[in-house]
Formats: C-alpha cells, sequence, structure tokens
C-alpha cells in the first residue's frame, strides 16, 4: 500500500489495531472474573501511542500512567507478559506484583509505572537528567493526561526539564475527563499546552485521534529534543470510549452524556486511517483477515497467560530488597 | 447496648430492626451525616475529587450537590495544594471536609498536613486553629496493589497536633464525622471500603461520638483484643468462634488512635493479662506499637503473656490474587494470636 508524505501509514494501522484488539479482548474476558486487576482502557485514544511510539528505539524510556497497556505494546512490550501480569501470575512483566496499573519492562525503557496521578512525570525528568549526564543520545517520553496537569509534579517538571534543556518529550493525552470530572470542572483554560509554553518548551498540540498528525508532531518535536534544543510537549486531544476503570462505557451510570461518546465514535481513529486508506487501494476484506490472524495471536496469549502459575507466595518477601550490593 | 453493636450478619440486623432501630450502612450514615452538617452549618464544605459526581465517592456524597450546590465542590487533582487552600479556609473559621478516595493519596497532603495544619494552632500561640476534617478511604482487593491499599494512619501518629479517627460501625461513621466536624482541629478520618456495606444501627437524629473513647464491643475475662476499622468485624468474628471453645474475649474498639484511650484498654488488660492488636496496616510502628510502649510504661507488670500482633506484613501490597489471600490476615490469624497468648 501507499505511504502519503513518507508517513509509515500502513504500520501505524497495525499498532493501533494492536492496541485495539489487546484491550478489546480484555473486554471480552473480563466478565470470567479471573483478571483480577483494575483496568483503565485505552480504547479510542491508540493514535498518540502509536503515533509517538513509531518514533521510539528500545534504549528511548518511556512513562505511561495508571492507563498503561497501550504505551507499553507500542514500545515493543510482549501481550502475554501484559495478560499474565493482569491475571496475577508470576510470568506476568511483573511477576503478578503489579497488575495492570504499574507494567515495568526495563528492557524496553519503561522502568516501572506509577498510578499516582502525576506521579509519573518527574521520573520522565530524571530518566533524561540521566540521559544527558551520561550523554547517551536517548530521550524519554512521558505520557500522562490532563487530568494530572493539575498536579504540582506537572509543574515542577516542566520548570526543570526546560531549566536544565533535558531529552524530554511531554505528551498530554487530554481526553477530556479524569474520572468523570469534565476538564471544565478542574481548569479554567482548555489548553494544557498553553501551561507548557509558558515554561518557553517547544510545545504544538495536535488532533490526537489523527495519527498522521501526531506522527507528524512526534517527529518535529523528537527532532528538537534530538538537537539538543532541550524538552518538547504535545497535547493531543482525544476521547476514551470506555469508563474510567473497568470494561464498560460510563454513559450508563452518568458519568457523562451519551451523545458526545458517539459523536467521538465517529471519530475512531483506526476508521479515520482505514478510511483515508481504502482511497489508496486497501482492501478490507485483506485487513479483516489480519485482524482475525492477530485475534488468534492474542487469544492464544491470554489462554497461554492464563494458565500459567500463580506467583509463590515467598516472592513477596523475597522482593522487598534486592540483595545483591552494587 | 444497640449504638456499640457490630452486626456481623443480617439476622444481627434484624434482630435490632425488630426491636424498633433503625439501621443503616456505614455508607449510608457518612451520607446522613454530611448532609447534617451541610444543613445545619452554612461554614461547612465538602471539597474533592468526584465529590459531586455520579459515584459520590462510593455513594457516601451521593447527590448532596444537588442540594448544596457549591459547598459540595469537585476539585482539581492537585492534593497537596488543595489541602492547603482548605486549611485556610479553616483558618478563618469555615468547616471545609476534604475527602480522599484512597489513604494512598493522603501523601500528596503530606506537606500541608505535617508541616502547616499540625502546627498551626501552637505555632500562632494558640490565635488560629484549623478546624479542617480529611476523610480518605482504605481499599482493598481485586488487585488494588501497593498504591491503592495502604492503612496510613499510623504514620501521622508521630506528628502531633493531628487528631485520627478510624470509625468501624455505621454509628460510629455517623457520629464521629460528626464529632470531627465540631472539633476545633484538624482530624484524619479513616474509612474502609469493606465496611461501606456493613449495616447497623444509627439513631435519626444529631449524636455525636467523641474522639478518643474508646468502646468496649464485646466483655471476656481471658484475653483482651484490641482492633480499629475493618479489623473489629473480624475480631468480633473471632471472638464468637473462641467464645464456643469457652475462651472469653474481650473486644476494644478504640476508634481514634489519637487520642487513644488508653484507660478503657489498660482496664481490660487489667482482667485479662493477655493483649491482641489487629490493624488494617503494615506490622511496624502501627498504632499498635505505641499502644504497647505506653502499657508498657504505665503498667507491664499487668501482662501474663507477650503480646501478639495481627496486621499486614510489612510489605508493599501485591496486586496477585493469590498473594492478597496471603497477604491479608483474618479471622483465622485473629483466633491464633490469641490462643498462642493464652497458650503458656
Ligand atoms: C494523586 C492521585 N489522586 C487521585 C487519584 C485517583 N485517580 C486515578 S486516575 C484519575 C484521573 C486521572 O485523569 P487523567 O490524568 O486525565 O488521566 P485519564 O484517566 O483521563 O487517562 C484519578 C483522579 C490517583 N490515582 N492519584
Ligand atoms: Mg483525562
Amino acid at each position: 500500500m501507499a505511504k502519503t508524505n513518507a508517513i509509515p501509514l500502513d504500520e501505524l494501522l497495525d499498532a493501533m489495531t494492536l492496541l485495539r484488539r489487546f484491550e478489546e479482548k480484555i473486554v471480552e474476558v473480563y466478565p470470567q472474573q479471573e483478571m483480577k486487576t483494575p483496568v483503565h482502557l485505552y480504547i479510542g485514544q491508540e493514535a498518540i501511542a502509536a503515533g509517538v511510539c513509531a518514533h521510539l528505539a528500545p534504549t528511548d524510556y518511556l512513562v505511561t500512567t495508571h492507563r498503561s497497556h497501550a504505551h507499553c505494546l507500542a514500545k515493543g512490550a510482549e501481550p502475554e507478559r501484559l495478560y499474565a501480569e493482569f491475571y496475577g501470575r508470576v510470568t506476568g512483566c511483573c511477576k503478578g506484583m503489579g497488575g495492570s496499573m504499574h507494567p515495568a519492562f526495563p528492557e524496553l525503557g519503561i522502568t516501572g509505572t506509577s498510578a499516582i496521578v502525576g506521579g509519573g512525570i518527574p521520573h520522565g525528568v530524571g530518566t533524561a537528567l540521566a540521559s544527558k549526564l551520561r550523554g547517551d543520545g536517548r530521550v524519554s517520553a512521558v505520557f500522562f493526561g490532563d487530568g494530572a496537569s493539575e498536579e504540582g509534579t506537572f509543574h515542577e517538571s516542566l520548570n526543570f526539564a526546560a531549566l536544565k534543556s533535558l531529552p524530554v518529550l511531554f505528551i498530554c493525552e487530554n481526553n477530556g475527563y479524569a474520572t468523570v470530572s469534565p476538564l471544565a470542572a478542574r481548569q479554567p483554560d482548555a489548553d494544557v499546552a498553553h501551561r507548557a509554553a509558558g515554561y518557553g518548551i517547544f510545545t504544538e498540540q495536535v488532533d490526537g485521534n489523527d495519527v498522521a498528525a501526531v506522527y507528524e508532531s512526534a517527529k518535529r518535536a523528537l527532532a528538537h529534543i534530538r538537537r539538543g534544543k532541550g524538552p518538547a510537549f504535545i497535547e493531543a486531544k482525544t476521547y476514551r470510549w470506555k469508563g474510567h476503570v473497568g470494561p464498560e462505557e460510563d454513559w450508563t451510570r452518568g458519568g457523562r452524556p451519551k451523545a458526545e461518546l458517539d459523536e467521538w465514535k465517529k471519530r475512531c481513529p483506526i476508521e479515520l486511517l482505514l478510511t483515508q486508506l481504502e482511497k489508496s487501494g486497501l482492501d478490507r476484506a485483506e485487513y479483516a483477515a489480519k485482524v482475525a490472524r492477530l485475534d488468534a495471536m492474542l487469544d492464544a496469549a491470554i489462554e497461554s497467560a492464563r494458565s500459567a502459575p500463580m506467583p509463590p507466595v515467598e516472592q513477596m518477601e523475597r522482593l522487598l530488597f534486592r540483595q545483591e550490593t552494587h | 447496648m444497640p449504638w456499640t453493636s457490630v452486626c456481623l450478619n443480617d439476622e444481627d440486623v434484624c434482630c435490632l430492626e425488630e426491636s424498633g432501630h433503625r439501621c443503616l450502612t456505614y455508607v449510608q450514615a457518612l451520607r446522613e451525616a454530611h448532609d447534617m452538617i451541610l444543613a445545619s452549618d452554612p461554614e461547612a464544605f465538602v471539597i474533592g475529587e468526584g465529590v459531586d459526581d455520579a459515584g459520590g465517592v462510593f455513594g457516601s456524597t451521593l447527590g448532596l450537590a444537588e442540594t448544596y450546590g457549591e459547598r459540595v465542590m469537585d476539585m482539581p487533582i492537585a492534593e497537596n495544594g488543595l489541602t492547603g487552600v482548605a486549611i485556610a479556609a479553616a483558618s478563618v473559621g469555615m468547616r471545609p471536609i476534604l475527602v480522599h478516595m484512597r489513604a494512598d493519596f493522603l501523601p500528596m497532603s503530606m506537606d500541608q498536613i505535617v508541616n502547616h495544619a499540625a502546627k498551626w494552632h501552637s505555632m500562632t500561640g494558640g490565635q488560629v486553629s484549623i478546624p479542617l476534617v480529611i476523610r480518605s478511604i482504605i481499599g482493598r482487593g481485586w488487585g488494588s496493589a501497593a498504591q491503592h491499599s495502604q492503612g496510613l494512619h499510623s504514620l501521622f501518629l508521630s506528628v502531633p497536633g493531628l487528631k485520627i479517627a478510624l470509625p468501624a460501625t455505621p454509628y460510629d461513621a455517623k457520629g464521629m464525622l460528626l464529632a470531627a466536624h465540631a472539633d476545633p482541629n484538624p482530624v484524619l478520618y479513616f474509612e474502609h471500603r469493606w465496611l461501606y456495606g456493613a449495616k447497623g444501627p444509627v439513631p435519626a437524629g444529631h449524636y455525636t461520638v467523641p474522639l478518643g473513647q474508646a468502646v468496649v464491643r464485646r466483655s471476656g475475662a481471658d484475653a483482651t483484643v484490641v482492633a480499629v476499622s475493618h479489623a473489629v468485624p473480624q475480631a468480633m468474628q473471632a471472638a464468637a468462634a473462641l467464645k464456643d471453645d469457652g475462651i472469653g474475649v474481650e473486644v476494644i474498639d478504640p476508634r481514634a488512635i489519637a487520642p487513644l484511650d488508653m484507660d478503657t484498654i489498660l482496664a481490660s488488660v487489667a482482667k485479662t493479662g493477655r493483649l491482641v492488636i489487629c490493624d488494617v496496616a503494615c506490622r511496624t510502628a502501627g498504632y499498635g506499637a505505641e499502644l504497647t510502649c505506653r502499657l508498657a510504661e504505665a503498667a507491664p507488670q499487668l501482662l501474663k503473656a507477650p503480646v501478639r500482633r495481627v496486621s499486614f506484613p510489612d510489605l508493599p501490597t501485591p496486586a496477585s490474587p493469590a498473594l492478597e489471600a496471603a497477604y491479608y490476615p483474618g479471622v483465622e490469624d485473629i483466633k491464633r494470636a490469641v490462643r498462642q497468648t493464652l497458650a503458656k
């Protein structure tokens, strides 16, 4: 298939499809009540993780949040190690210690995940500080929500990153809500990007449902960072389809208006790209066959995760401290 | 006394209801207390993430925004700053109730609580006080994991100037929230998510449960079990089971750990000579450590056997259900601890 302006649209489609189907599988199995972990689903926001992570190498650092699955997958995490973690199995990425909110893949530059809102933002600045001191050329990508931008850590982190010209990309995924609290109930200005610009940081705003736009924006931002010009900030406007936590939509419980969700569903990031690619020859049947193969892979990953053993009880104690000395 | 009873099952609730007592769940009692506070005190307001939303902090503030408008106020996710905001509003005479959905978010407010709220009255020479209530909820289960299940109440014990309440029954949930609101000092008010559905007698009118007055939940001559929060119903179950084996357990619920009602505890240990302390937090430096030290200072001769603690291990909470099951102590652990104090 054709590539528009050298944007790898096919790869981006594959990446988004993986993020979507990975979580739709969770929606399928969750009612069995075996996956005992609070899941914060990313469905609807896939263009952001896919568009940004396309530019990251495994050696680059990435910081995610309680809504962690997609960032890990887009950075290269194996679905099975995530699923196993969600099932509390010893084969999970954190041996069943963390569950869905705290994945770690140090080999992919994901050194652990905080579910304290805003807790991870300084961590991305810290890995960037290490990169600058070491001169290792790595960048750090920090993902967080609009809600996290209200925490003091956000402002403290942006200030320090700008002050020290650190190689860090801040990506604020502005989905308009923190749990069911709308942005307007929490911030006087709907554009989080204005805060970043106030620190003199290279800042862009982008349609977070347009994967090509995210990709291009991240490309510019990372070029700025890699040229040694200091941090960059992207605010991607988007919308999450599921409730804050769990597999259901939340309008049923009065979380927000259904009409609003329906409007955003018309702007599904995957569907938007598919429609665009159809014009340049994408075959829907071929795509469906690809999705079926992906599904089979994910089903196998779930099955394998579910049948893995639980961690031994003594593991809790063993993991409190690292044993060998420096 | 129905007001000090702990209903362990539907039968207990039915009995009370049949004898004319109104029974509510813990969360209904909390909601009622908020309602009464907001209705009677124009200086009171409730602020916290989600207090006005469709969930209403697991139901505890449900629908109150419709009645009280802006006095039930959502807030940005900015706990430390907003704690300072609430402190200052209190310093000029308002009566805020600040709500954290999880006790794990209290560390975000730590500086304002520890360096500011707790010290203000003393540091201003008694000119300014901080009548602030900070509610927070201890979570548990379904892989809540290390950042959504901590009992951090005892952390604040070494900060003079704070009162620390842990209501275990619907009656106390209402009466202690009313008392906390009336108190001119900062009160940390810890709830437990697993108590929200517990039912018990709750009078409809206004009443307060003093912060710092323990209650004997059940009398017994052989061993004293001190328990707080969600450990109280567990201790009551253990006591009921041990009774069948001829062991009389006295269950004491201090209801607040600061101030801690040592008189009630000492009187019980004077009778039994044996002490088990149950907590909903990690073991080291829990309220039980302070309690035991005060006992050792006041009357070490009372103990006929070593003290036992039933608490979480000194470990972060794991996510896996297999590990959660091993992590949390239960009724059997309390029974075992009591037997250990009785073994020669
Ligand atoms: C310090 C802290 N306060 C509150 C919470 C509860 N909480 C978890 S996620 C969340 C909303 C976060 O919103 P946002 O940053 O926009 O991310 P989103 O969930 O929309 O992806 C809240 C309030 C928390 N985990 N940590
Ligand atoms: Mg958000």
